[in-house]
């Protein structure tokens, strides 16, 4: 019963997943496709090794853009909903929509947002090829780190709630968290390869853009796989919810 | 923690045990992040597949997300 209801949660993680990227592709066609096309117009401008293109820029920025946003999604939505199905009814007195809203701002933070203060997304033409292994093995740790922490932060945090009070608790659980990223980002090395000349507005663009699909993204997940967990966890009362707010829907005679 | 119910109205939901979750967590956790490698870092730091058409096919993708590439 209880193996089943993780299945059910998974399954409904990767389709809240793919809603969310969904929307999440729309703000990636709209606002990150100019910046990319930027940096590829630098690129070049700037470059003479111009080799065959093995996938056109018009399926690159369409199909190719769709295909790698959505699979994150699903992807992220899958990872999502097992770290959901650990959190519920653990972290604190919170029902299955809360537990979703708190999982997805957590994810977004220590998933995201941390690793990229550290080591933000650059549109192309900002990076040197050479150092591909050292920026993704440095971008990867930072991340596992990010989340790591995050975990410790959640769990230190449990602890201390029974001595300090929740609010207490979970401030010292922040400070924890904060110190240790502050740690983090002061012995991990910096990456500085962009091009003196490359637009500043650009990479403000492609950044800011960025960072809007991804809080799109965990912010649609929340919201989506919430409703979802909850209709799941507590099927009466989301049934009473939906007949009292369609009374004529499911009456055929009155 | 959990003790604290001060709305009846919210009930906080028993937590599923760990035996339950980690078969799940272990086999589709890895698949899920063998599908977030595809997009993230195939055929950039290392690959599993020969050539560029993974990467030139996520390119996009890959950059707007954050990943590391070119």
């Amino acid at each position: 019963m209880n193996s089943a209801t993780v299945g059910k949660l998974l399954a409904r993680g990767m389709v809240a997943g793919l809603l969310a990227g969904l929307l999440a592709l729309g703000v990636a066609y709209f606002l990150g496709e100019p910046p990319t096309e930027a940096g590829i117009a630098y690129e070049a401008a700037h470059s003479h090794e111009e080799g065959a293109e093995l996938v056109s820029r018009a399926a690159q920025s369409t199909t190719g853009l769709a295909t790698g946003v959505l699979v994150y999604g699903v992807g992220l939505g899958g990872i999502a909903a097992l770290a959901y199905s650990f959190a519920l009814g653990r972290i604190g007195a919170f029902g299955p929509r809360a537990t979703a809203a708190l999982l997805s701002l957590g994810g977004l933070i220590a998933f995201y947002v941390v690793p990229f203060l550290k080591y933000p997304a650059n549109p192309p033409a900002v990076s040197d090829p050479a150092t591909i292994s050292q920026r993704t093995t440095l971008y990867l740790l930072m991340v596992v780190l990010s989340v790591l922490l995050a975990v410790s932060a959640v769990i230190v945090g449990k602890r201390l709630a029974s001595r300090l009070g929740n609010w207490n608790a979970s401030v010292g659980a922040g400070a924890f968290f904060v110190l240790a990223v502050g740690l983090a980002y002061a012995f991990l090395p910096a990456v500085t390869e962009m091009p003196k000349d490359f637009p500043a507005s650009v990479v403000w663009q492609f950044r800011v853009s960025a960072l809007a699909i991804q809080a799109t993204l965990w912010a649609g997940f929340g919201l989506v796989f919430g409703i979802l967990a909850e209709r799941l966890l507590q099927p009466r009362e989301s049934g009473e919810r939906i007949g009292a707010m369609e009374p004529g829907a499911v009456a055929p005679s009155s | 923690m959990a003790q604290t119910a001060a709305q009846p109205s919210v009930a906080t939901p028993a937590a599923l045990p760990v035996k339950a979750i980690l078969p799940w967590a272990v086999f589709f956790g890895a698949l899920m992040l063998l599908a977030l490698f595809f997009v993230g870092a195939e055929q950039g730091a290392t690959a599993i597949f020969a050539g560029e058409g993974v990467h030139e096919w996520v390119h996009d993708g890959r950059h707007l997300l954050g990943f590391p590439c070119h």
